[in-house]
């Protein structure tokens, strides 16, 4: 019942994702933040079985961070997301595989451009200029397809955002009361409030 | 049994020379590992788990499940209460099991799921948690502690370890709440409820706090919340008890035969709805 989706706009990456920690029938916390920042400007967002998803994205987060000390470089967007779609793909064999879905939003300096990947937990990778995982994607796609466009302004991204969030607390059954909403772009990530 | 006497009456000079011996036979890696179990000859060992644990297996192993356990934060600390029953299917096997673990003097973790699963590793955490504190001078924070016990039940996940667990403290950074299960996942948070009479608990609790509660007023929310729910919920029952952690570490407040509680609170008015969080 997790949602968690994300756009670019014209020079940053808006994501989202509802911030309910949910046993069976049960809230067990309604503030949880899903996402794990692998470098000033790269954000993960997770979604999927429990203890799995965290597990994994502070595994993707040290290792990108090692990759940083050991190399002086910072990792790309697209880098960042091979790396995570291989250690998804090479995992995905074993006795016991992580069922982990992600979006990765990032901005980077070199290009000034931002990106989004999709990656699930077959190890899919898809760069996309919007992107949805579960249930959200059945609510959302036809509002991207209408609404999106790559040079959306921050205001403009921040009411397609209200459109998003308010069709999900409509339409949807589960009650998803909060959203944790976060932009990246050349100044890193940070938390709005929408 | 004068085997065992003798290792016991031995000079001091022997207890030297063999706390010297001890000493180099200590194998670092070995003594700081994680303790290690002998597995099934199965090929895989989830399917195998859940194969047995299965409803149609033919011989299934049941691992013992209702609990009432909950810790909520306010002003003055925090306050943790659990029942005391333990059940097998339904058969009541007792009723004075503490559920509430007292892992050292600052750090408490609750018991719901597999009773044995929780006593071993949280006596494992504590273990892990002294080795930290000789090593740093220094306590190890909630953060931390909750983070090794979910690190090392997560290598187990899918195997059929059964806790649903809140390790509660007090550190530098104040009092700590941190909800770890054998899904492996930890979250932090200001008031849990755990078991199969936490929805229960949960009514109780949510209507009835205030952060601002007194020491006593919060002792008696936790103590009702716990009644309540061993009222509602069959597995749940025996006695509630009920700690609270202070700066200076954890005090046991006291038990409470929820028969008792029940005869007590009979007869006392019930509160109002609109001011519901003056809990006679």
């Amino acid at each position: 019942m997790e949602c968690i989706f994300g756009f670019t706009g014209k020079d940053f990456v808006m994501t989202a994702t509802d911030s309910t920690v949910a046993q069976s029938i049960l809230i067990v916390k309604s503030t949880e933040d899903k996402s794990r920042a692998l470098s000033k400007r790269i954000l993960l967002l997770f979604a999927g079985e429990s203890g799995d998803t965290v597990q994994f994205a502070e595994f993707i987060q040290r290792n990108v961070r090692l990759y940083e000390i050991r190399n002086g470089v910072e990792l790309s967007t697209k880098s960042a997301a091979t790396f995570t779609r291989r250690e998804l793909a090479d995992n995905l064999r074993s006795r016991k595989q992580y069922s982990v879905n992600l979006i990765l939003a990032g901005y980077d300096l070199t290009t000034e451009l931002p990106s989004l990947y999709q990656l699930d937990y077959l190890g899919s990778s898809v760069s996309a200029p919007f992107a949805a995982h579960g249930y959200a994607a059945h609510f959302l796609f036809s509002i991207f397809d209408r609404y999106h466009r790559p040079d959306l302004s921050l205001e403009e991204a921040k009411a397609l955002m209200k459109m998003c969030v308010g069709e999900l607390q409509r339409r949807f059954l589960v009650n998803l009361s909060h959203f944790t909403v976060k932009v990246v772009d050349k100044d890193g990530i940070r938390e709005i409030a929408i | 049994m004068n085997s065992i006497l003798n290792e016991f009456k031995s000079t001091s000079a022997l207890c030297e020379e063999e706390l010297h011996d001890s000493l180099y036979d200590w194998d670092t890696a070995n003594g700081f590992a994680l303790p290690t179990f002998e597995f099934p000859a199965v090929h895989n060992l989830n399917r195998f788990m859940k194969d047995i644990t299965s409803a149609s297996a033919p011989c299934q192993i049941e691992i013992q499940h209702g609990t009432t356990t909950l810790a909520f934060k306010f002003k003055s600390g925090v306050i943790v209460a659990a029942d005391s029953r333990a059940s097998q299917g339904n058969y009541v096997s007792t009723s004075s099991v503490k559920k509430i673990i007292e892992i050292n003097p600052f750090l408490l973790g609750t018991m719901a799921g597999g009773a044995a699963d929780c006593t071993f590793w949280q006596r494992e955490l504590g273990r892990q948690c002294r080795l930290y504190e000789l090593r740093n001078k220094e306590r190890i924070s909630v953060a931390a502690a909750s983070k090794l016990l979910a690190n090392m039940i997560y290598r187990y996940k899918g195997m059929g370890l059964s806790m649903g667990t809140m390790v509660t403290g007090w550190d530098k950074t104040g009092p700590k709440i941190f909800y770890v299960d054998s899904d492996g996942t930890r979250v932090d948070g200001e008031l849990f409820s755990v078991g199969s009479g936490s929805p229960f608990a949960y009514g109780i609790i949510d209507n009835g706090f205030d952060f601002d509660l007194d020491v006593p007023s919060a002792i008696d929310l936790g103590k009702r919340a716990i009644y309540h729910a061993t009222h509602r919920d069959g597995a749940s029952g025996g006695t509630v008890n009920l700690y609270h952690v202070k700066p200076d570490g954890w005090a046991r407040i006291g038990r409470w035969d929820v028969e008792d509680l029940h005869w007590e609170f009979q007869d006392q008015p019930k509160p109002s709805p609109i001011n519901s969080s003056v809990i006679g």
